[in-house]
Parts: structure tokens; sequence; C-alpha cells
């Protein structure tokens, strides 16, 4: 199979998509927002935005999104019990990046039953509050084409990303300390694949691929909803968090909180916004400048498979560019 | 299947009733979502509980467990009073036409010939007219009042909407909306396809279920055209291939049948196997059985199987009694009239009903083996799990030897599909341990048992003396070998019947498919439907093309479908008396003057010409059956039975208890409860988290659905106090279990007649062995009796109580 030279992100329009090799990226360069490092060099490019499209109303809530990410992620959720829902685990954890959560809806204009289920899970908003509210240099940024990843070695487990997620996604582990959430499968992104969970999706609920195309897709799901009398079918992509690369179809766009409390206008809160200034100078101070160097460092040389050049761009950055770093050492 | 699960993008309407696709056929289901996305078809969902595909489709209606045989006879009825019948099918495909016996009829809910002391019909005169001629006779005016046709119609008449409500709790305009939606797709253009499973199978009548649908489906013209069909989604990767291979007690390979006593020699089995066509010129192609029947005897006894000894006839086994299926065989095990028992690859323990039977049984064997890639809670029946196992260790004397398999993933093979695709696999993994290939095992014992007669002699040592067993290594067949003896070879040079100068197989070669099969001993084939899966152009289920022309679905280079590689059975129905498409958007077979060309392989001779052969060739009529004769045993057509234990009586006979047809032993007569003592209607199902008892195994599935639970609504939960997350204990005649309470607004109670009747959910998956928590299934409660044709336990309606469990949970 021949590598696109011009293929930034995948185009995936399906669930099971054939493999389309490209360049692997979501290396350094492709950075755009690093937690309190207010002065990252600019990108050197731009990737194509991607997105996962969550249509809920194809969804039949078999939770092999859930399978798929914990055996993607090697993660080894705990074997619970049942709390009278259909809801396992009960919640987000740090080894269960996403959940199906079931909720039943009596739908008082129709009179009939609904079983409203959303696959919940980072919405991986253009305007991330947890980003925005860690302290820790590094241990999360944000990709050009508008992935949030947590950057595990830099993490110091505050847990002031759940504060500043509107979402309440983010989960920070007993075990490492270290706080966990999907990371839209960023390293088989970066190689050209669609995410786990969209893989697995045997209803294509989940589709994954640039977000003017999700963005297309969705409109078709909202007009073939409102054709089966969903006439407030629509896309949920907030506007308040600067709209999502994570988005919904609803049958009910007009209640998103019918969907398990899914926020009706989800916003940074405004003490996030206020400490942003000081958590970034608390969190260099604890962490001691010093370390800040060795830091991006690890943030920037983290990419799977990335290559000798990045890796030499990587050091050249943090030798020129960092002035921080580099009096620290 | 009729059709294959691609095929189900085709359709305008999609009914789930009788399972539960999005849950327990998730990957299957796609091609629902893609019909809806595409086609812009819709989906009903029918059934007692709101479920997981309902929450998916444009309609549902609840329905009481058990009740669905006047759901269909209802819309029927609906169909014909309305004129939604498509009638040059209806007049032309199936039996409408033809007359019945003066003797036959119907009433207080049995058909003529009823005698209840053997609980069963003589069923003499639930048959044709045949005249002089030989042939049966028909009035295709449909005026005759004893043709198929006007006894249906009078049949089906009691069954009104008003009915419906009162028996299933069907809300009366809930039946009609579906009825108005069902009935366009009567239109040649229009087409419904139905998806079912064991929720119509695990009944007490459940064949008669699934008849129901099946001449809903032939009056609105839906069988044998893309989108349309009958199609069972089968439980498990390989189920299709197990019914089709034989592993009945009463089948050999390819659903021919395993003699009867009375059946003492060749010529006598064969005398009622002679499928003399009921009209003229039509295929009845079953006349080719003794070609099939000759070449499995030649696949299993090679050269001792010759016309002077009848093919080894008396090498056969013949039945005593109509089946040995596993409920007879778990009753005699009790009765302690079987010591050893191989449990290959299942789990009965957990499924099979009534397990506190099935522990005594299992506890008066001698020797247990167990065969499986899995610990199994059937080999470790002998171990003390408190409540989950509460058995006296001490007081069981059976041996168990557990012998380690592989799993699928492990070996080369093929799965037989819902669709029929035999599609080969390839090992994926190397086995763990000391696991073995199942033909290793049963190689192993084979060859042992052999040398015991050869060094030992024994009453009749013949049939396994004479066994073929033509392997590269005996020890262990390979997993080619034995598909190329399914597929068959010449054992002779092969002819062409009719220019009998052409040579069609040499002698040695493996044959083109079963059309080269041949009565005189110069062919054999263990399984004939097989019939070029494996010939000369090489392993057929192997090819992985997925070209499909003009997106039929069809995929004819795609694996390898019995019979011939044809994907939709009945195909020929997809078009007129003229051979055009009903529907020339969805053309699937046409008659182009001189043959039969499609999309599809022809489902009938392809010269056979459009107004002279019928398109169910399988049947001696040419026509599909809306009046089964005399060939199920508990009626000609479906009628309303209640289930065993039913909080109901019998709306047309209220003396009479569950399938009057239905076998019961003495002994579990006594256990069927009322509802006096048990009030509420339990059924059981599988979630999408779990494989039945295997993902139990699994950490993530475990993780994922880890406790066992029951689902009630929320009034239930208000009268009996019990709270969402709270333990219950459940218990029915036979048995008890403890589990967590779902309550949920997803299961509400029906209201039938002036009874309210409630229903309580009871999923299956765990067990006492594995990585989930330890649980209960179902089986611990329901009742040992099974379908009146083929045996499949009544799992779905039979009778329980409810309480908040007191004490410690269990869990």
């Amino acid at each position: 199979m021949t590598m696109d030279p011009n293929l930034d992100s995948p185009r995936t329009a399906v669930s099971n998509p054939p493999i389309q090799p490209m360049k692997a990226n979501l290396g350094p360069g492709d950075v755009v927002r690093a937690s309190a490092m207010p002065d990252l060099p600019k990108p050197e490019r731009e990737l194509t935005p991607v997105a996962k499209l969550i249509d809920v109303s194809k969804c039949i809530g078999c939770k092999a999104c859930q399978s798929a990410c914990a055996e993607w992620n090697d993660t080894v959720p705990e074997i619970g019990f049942n709390a009278g829902v259909y809801e396992n685990p009960h919640d987000l954890t740090p080894d269960m990046f996403t959940l199906m959560r079931f909720s039943e809806f009596d739908n008082p204009e129709t009179g009939n039953l609904e079983w409203l289920i959303r696959k919940d899970g980072c919405m991986h908003c253009s305007d991330p509050g947890c980003l925005k509210a860690c302290p820790a240099p590094g241990a999360i940024v944000q990709y050009s084409n508008g992935i949030v990843d947590f950057i595990h070695e830099n993490c110091i487990g505050c847990g002031y990303c759940i504060t500043g997620c509107p979402f309440d996604i983010p989960r920070v582990s007993k075990v490492d300390h270290k706080s966990y959430k999907c990371t839209l499968c960023s390293d088989r992104v970066a190689v050209g694949q669609g995410p786990a969970c969209a893989k697995a999706c045997p209803t294509q609920a989940i589709v994954f691929g640039t977000k003017n195309d999700m963005i297309e897709h969705a409109n078709m799901r909202v007009e073939d909803l409102k054709s089966r009398g969903f006439e407030n079918a629509g896309i949920y992509d907030p506007e308040g968090v600067g709209g999502t690369h994570v988005f919904y179809v609803l049958h009910h766009a007009d209640q998103p909180s019918l969907y398990s409390n899914l926020p009706e206008n989800p916003r940074i809160s405004p003490v996030v916004q206020g400490w942003k200034g000081v958590t970034k100078t608390i969190g260099l101070a604890v962490i001691g400048a010093a370390a800040v160097g060795s830091i991006l460092h690890g943030l920037l040389g983290r990419a799977n498979k990335v290559s000798a050049e990045e890796e030499r761009e990587a050091e050249h950055l943090v030798e020129s560019n960092l002035p921080a770093g580099k009096e620290g050492s | 299947m009729t059709n294959p699960w691609t095929d189900i993008k085709n359709t305008d309407l999609v009914i789930v009733m009788g399972g539960n696709a999005a849950e327990a056929h998730p990957c299957g289901f796609k091609w629902v979502t893609e019909a809806k996305a595409h086609r812009g078809a819709k989906l009903i969902v029918v059934d007692p509980r709101f479920t997981r595909t309902a929450s998916v489709a444009d309609y549902y209606a609840p329905i009481r467990p058990g009740s669905d045989i006047a759901f269909l006879m209802a819309m029927i009825n609906w169909m014909i009073q309305n004129d939604k019948v498509q009638w040059e099918y209806v007049k032309n495909f199936t039996n409408a036409a033809f007359i019945v016996k003066d003797e036959f009829g119907w009433s207080d809910g049995l058909f003529t010939g009823y005698d209840p002391e053997k609980r069963d019909y003589d069923k003499s005169s639930w048959d044709y007219v045949i005249g002089d001629d030989g042939f049966a006779q028909v009035d295709m005016t449909l005026q005759n009042p004893r043709c198929v046709w006007n006894l249906l119609k009078e049949h089906v008449s009691r069954y009104t909407p008003e009915l419906v409500e009162q028996v299933c709790g069907t809300p009366k305009d809930k039946f009609l909306h579906i009825a108005e939606m069902i009935g366009e797709c009567s239109a040649p253009d229009k087409v419904m396809t139905s998806m079912y499973a064991l929720g119509w199978t695990q009944h007490a009548k459940g064949s008669q279920n699934i008849r129901g649908m099946a001449m809903l489906q032939l009056v609105l013209g839906n069988i044998g055209v893309r989108g349309g069909g009958m199609n069972a989604l089968r439980g498990h990767s390989n189920i299709q291939g197990l019914t089709d291979i034989g592993l009945m007690s009463n089948l050999i390979p390819g659903y021919l049948n395993i003699p009867t006593e009375a059946e003492t020699d060749w010529t006598t089995y064969m005398s009622s196997r002679s499928f003399k066509p009921l009209r003229p010129g039509q295929t009845s192609y079953w006349q080719n059985y003794p070609k099939f029947m000759v070449s499995f005897m030649k696949a299993m006894w090679g050269d001792a199987a010759r016309a002077d000894n009848d093919w080894a006839y008396d090498y056969l086994p013949k039945l005593d009694v109509p089946t040995y299926d596993i409920l007879r065989m778990f009753d005699l095990m009790n009765e302690g009239q079987i010591t050893n028992y191989f449990c290959q690859g299942f789990n009965p323990l957990l499924s099979f009903p009534n397990r506190a039977k099935l522990t005594a049984a299992l506890s008066k064997l001698k020797l247990l083996v167990v065969m499986d890639p899995l610990e199994t809670e059937t080999a470790h029946f002998w171990e003390n799990h408190g409540e989950y196992n509460d058995v006296d260790s001490a007081s069981i004397q059976t041996e168990v030897i557990e012998l380690p398999t592989t799993s699928f993933a492990e070996d080369d093979g093929s799965l037989v599909n819902s669709g029929r695709w035999l599609q080969w696999h390839w090992a994926a993994g190397t086995p763990p341990g000391q696991a073995r290939r199942d033909t290793w095992i049963m190689s192993q014992i084979f060859l042992r048992v052999k040398k015991l007669y050869q060094d030992e002699g024994g009453v009749f040592p013949d049939p396994i003396l004479n066994l073929t067993w033509d392997y590269a290594d005996e020890n262990e067949p390979t997993a080619e070998e034995l598909a190329k003896e399914l597929n068959g070879k010449a054992l002779g040079d092969v002819y062409d019947l009719v220019d009998t100068t052409k040579l069609l197989a040499g002698q040695g070669k493996q044959l083109l498919n079963f059309s080269q099969l041949r009565d005189d001993g110069s062919t054999m084939s263990a399984c004939w439907i097989y019939g070029g899966c494996w010939n000369e152009d090489g392993n057929n289920m192997a090819r992985r093309d997925n070209s499909d022309p003009d997106d039929t679905g069809m995929f004819l280079n795609w694996s390898y479908a019995w019979p011939l590689n044809r994907r939709i059975l009945y195909n020929r129905a997809s078009a007129d008396m003229e051979g055009r498409p009903w529907d020339a958007s969805r053309k699937l077979m046409e008659w182009n003057g001189e043959k039969w060309v499609g999309y599809d392989i022809p489902d009938i001779s392809p010269t056979a010409k459009p107004s002279d052969v019928g398109p169910f060739i399988m049947n001696a009529e040419g026509a599909s059956r809306l009046f089964t004769r005399g060939m199920m045993r508990d009626g000609p057509f479906p009628t309303h039975m209640e289930p065993f234990e039913s909080p109901i009586a019998n709306v047309f006979n209220p003396e009479m208890r569950g399938n009057p047809a239905a076998r019961v032993f003495a002994s579990d007569a006594e256990q069927f409860a009322t509802s006096d003592e048990f009030p509420f209607v339990a059924t059981s199902y599988r979630l999408t988290e779990h494989f039945h008892y295997w993902t139990k195994h699994n950490r993530i599935n475990a993780a994922l659905q880890p406790e066992f639970f029951v689902e009630i609504s929320e009034e239930l939960a208000a009268e009996k106090g019990i709270k969402k997350g709270g333990m219950v204990r459940v218990w029915s005649k036979r048995g008890e279990v403890w589990a967590r309470a779902v309550v949920t607004k997803r299961i509400r109670p029906l209201q039938c007649g002036e009874k309210l009747v409630h229903v309580v959910g009871i999923p299956l998956h765990w067990g006492f062995i594995g990585a989930a928590r330890k649980g209960f299934g179902p089986n611990s409660l329901t009742p040992f009796v099974g379908d009146a044709n083929v045996e499949t336990p009544e799992f779905k309606a039979f009778l329980v109580n409810i309480e908040p469990a007191t004490g410690e949970a269990v869990s």
C-alpha cells in the first residue's frame, strides 16, 4: 500500500476503515497548546482537524467501544457490581476512558418510552478547560488536529483538570496519581487509523474523520431523524468550549440534559479562567524550573514512532526557544 | 436464514419479534442500520421488554411472553380482511389453492385427531385430497371452501385485534399501527424482513411461532426476494453448521433422517422417502434422496457399503423413540439409565432446564467426560460453591474427566453463519497447555475402541471395524481432509445422466457439487448440502473476494453458501409468473426466455420455464405451505397455545395446558406451577456484554456486566418493596436464585383482559466459575419441557415469584 504524502489526518468516514498509510504525525511541531507553557512556539504546520461523531440514534449500547478502549489502552477495569442499572463501571475511571450511559425517558409528547444511550468520554474541546486549569507544564497538550492529550510523565495528579472540565471527564488514578481520559487514540490517529472505539462499533454509531466530513455526515443523520419524527434532532458541538472534536447527533438536541445530564451549555468555570495565571506560576515553583526542560523534552519526544528528524527538532526547540529551561540547567 | 445478513440492507421494513438482534447479534445488526440509513427502512420491535433493539426502533409494541401465535395469526387475519395480500404470489407460489380433506377441522384449540392419552394427534385428516391422477387437487380460483386459503381465512378469523389485546396484552392501537406498516409490504415493490431468534424457538410451540411469521411473509410475497425472508439469527458462530452436519439425534448430515426401528431395511426406509411430486411437472428435489443417502453411506463405510448389503444399512442405529434429544438424555440419566456421558462443547448444567434435575442426573453417572476449551460448571457440578452450587460433594461418586480442547481461534476449519455461508478460518494462535483439537481426541477414542473390537471381538463390530478412516495421520484428520470428505468425491468415473458418454468427474476427483452424486455407489459425500465447498477448484470456503456487482449484497465470490453457493433460498419467487422481477429496482433473478439469470444462483433448474415449475423445489407441491399437512406434530396451522406455566387460561380451551402435543415426562408434569402460587411471568435472555457462559471468563466482559441481575417494572418493585440495586430472591416450583434488581421503565405490566401480568426478566451469563461475580442462570427456575417438534426447551415463558432478599446479600 502506498503512502499518501498529502494525508495529514485519516480520512475515515466509517468504522472499520481500510488502513490509510501516512507519515506519522502528532510530533512536537503539531502541538498548538500545552498546559502551563504559555510561550510554546508556534506550530510549524496546521493539521486537518479531526473529529469523532457519536450518533446517539444509531447506538445500541453494546459497549463494544468500552471493550475496545480497554483493550487498546491496555487498562484493567475493575470487576465491580450491579447497582441496579446497565452502566458498568458506574462512572468513568482511570481504567475506563469511555462509558455508555443509559437513561429512560418517557417522552410526554409522544407517550413513548425512549432509552437514550450516550457514550460518555472526553469531548476534545477546542478550548479545553482541563488544559487551562492544569498547572503542570506539558501535562496536557492540544495538537493542531484538535486532539487534547494527557502526557502522563508530566502529570502531577493534582486533579485540577477535573475542575476545569465542563464535562467532568478526567479521573486521577489512586495507583500512580496520574490523570487519565480518552486520548482520541492519538497513537492510532497519528498513523492514519481511527480510534479503537470507532473501529469496534458495529452499527457505525461512532464514526471518525475530518471534522468537516463529520459535520456533513451528521447533517445527513439529522435529516434522517427529522424524517422519522424527531423534529428537534440536531448536532451537539457546543460553542461554549469553542466546539468539540468529539460531538454528538442527538434526537433531542434541544434537551441535551436528557442524555444522562449532558450539559446544556458547557463553559469553562470562570474560577478556572481566573486562576490560570496563578497556577502556572505555582506549578513552575513546585516542580522547579530546572525540570521544565526535561519535561518538555519528554513531551516532545514522546509521540509514537517519532522520526529521528523530529527528535532533533525537539531538542532544538528545547535549547533555542525555552530560556527558562536553559537557565535552570 | 433464507437470506444472507448482507441482504438485510435491501429491506423496507424490519420486524424484530422473537429476538433482540441489536443485543444478541450486534455485528449483524449493522445491516439493519444500513437499511435505515440508506433506504429509509423502518424498524418494528415486538417484545415483552423494551430492548436495546427497541431503543433504535421506529415503533415498539409490548407482548406477553408466549403469546406470539395469537399476534401473528391476527396479523394474517388483518392482511386478509384489508386485502393486503400479494395475490399472484399467494395463488401461484403457495398451497392456497390445494384442497384439504373434509375430515380436517379445528375446535376448542385442537385439530382433528387428538388423543389426550397419547398426547398426540392422528394426523391422517391433515392432508390434501388426492385425485385419481395421483396429484393433489387444486382450485386456482380459491372458491372451493375446502381449499387451504379458505381454511386459513376461517382459522385466523378468530384472531381479532381485540383478542390480541386480551391475550397478548398488546394495546389494540399499537397492533393496528404495526398492521398498517406491515400491510404496505404486500405491494410487489415493498419488502419486509423478519429477524428472529430464541425468543421464538424457546417455547413449547416454538416451531409454530416461526411458522406463523413464515405464513405472514408468504401472504405478503416476501419470501425469495431481496430484502425479505425468514431470518433465523443463530446464536453461536457455527450453530447453523451444527444442524447442517446432523448433530441432532434423529438426523444424518444434510437433513437426512436416522431410521426408526420400524424401518428395518433399506427398502422400507426408502419407501416413505420417494417424494413423488404432488403436482404435474414439479421438481420435488428430495426425489434425489437415495443419491444423497447412498453417498453418505459410502462416505461412512466405503467398500463395506454395497448394493448387495443395502449400503450397510444395518450399521445405522435405529431410533426406538422420535429423538434422543438432551432433555430425554438427562431424563434417562436421572432415571439411572445412562452411566457414561460425553459432554463436548457445551455446558448443560447452565444451559438446560431445571438445574436441580440436571445435578441429580449428573450425580448418577459413573463417568462424565467434558471436552471444552474453558472450565465449565458442568465439569465442576460436584463442587460445593455455597449458595451458587450447594451440593454434597462427598455423596457424589461420578468420575469426571476434563479434556481441554482448542478454541475456534486455535484451529483451521469452517464456520457456517446464519446466512449458510461456509467461511473458512485459519488458526490465529497455538493451543495453550495440554489442549488438543476435538478431532484428535475423538480419533484417539475411536482408534482405541476399534482396537478393543479387533482384539476382543464384540456383538456387532462391523460398523466400527469398517468405518472409513482414510487420513494421512490416523491420529488426527485435518480440517482439509474432513472438508473434502463433506464435499464428496468420485469413487468411480461419474458420467452425465443424459449424455452418458460425457465424463463429469474421473475416479478420485472431488465432485463439482451434489448434482454429481449418484445412488449406484460411484460417489461419496458426507454432507450432500455442502457439495461444492471444496471441489477441484479448491477450497471455495476460503474465497475472500468482496466484489458485489450493482450492490445487491449477494457477494457470490465471498466464501461458499450452501446449497450451490446460493445466497437467497427460493429466489425464483423473486419474479412473477412470466419470470419478470416483482420489483425491477430489486432484481434478483429473471427469465430471459431461455434460462434464469441474475445476481444469484437460481434456486430452480436454470431452464425450468417460469409458468411450468414452482419455486419451492424442495416441496413435492412445488409451492410453499400455508398448511403443512401432517408434517408437524402440533398442527397444520399454528393455533394459540399458552405456555405450560401461564397466568392465563387458553382463551379457546381453558382445560388445555401448554402445547397438547409436547412431550412431558411424568416427573416433570408434577413440577409445573400455577399462577396462584407463582403469579409472575418470567422470561430469559442474553445481554450484549456477554456471550453465553464463555465471556464471564474474560476480565473485560466481566467488568462491563459483572453481576447477575433480574429486571422488573417500577410497578412490581413498588408492589413488592424492591429497591433498585437491592437483592431479590426469585423462585419457581423448581428452584431459586438471588440477584440484584434492575428496576426499569423498559418492562411494564401488561393488561391482558381482566388480568394484570407482571414480567420478570432474567438474563443468563452467570455461574460459579470465571472472572465475573458468582451468580445463577435462569435454568435454575425453568421447566423441563421442550417444543413439540424439536424439543427446544421452554426458556422464554414460565412462572416465578419474587421478594426482596432478607438477610445478607450473597455477593
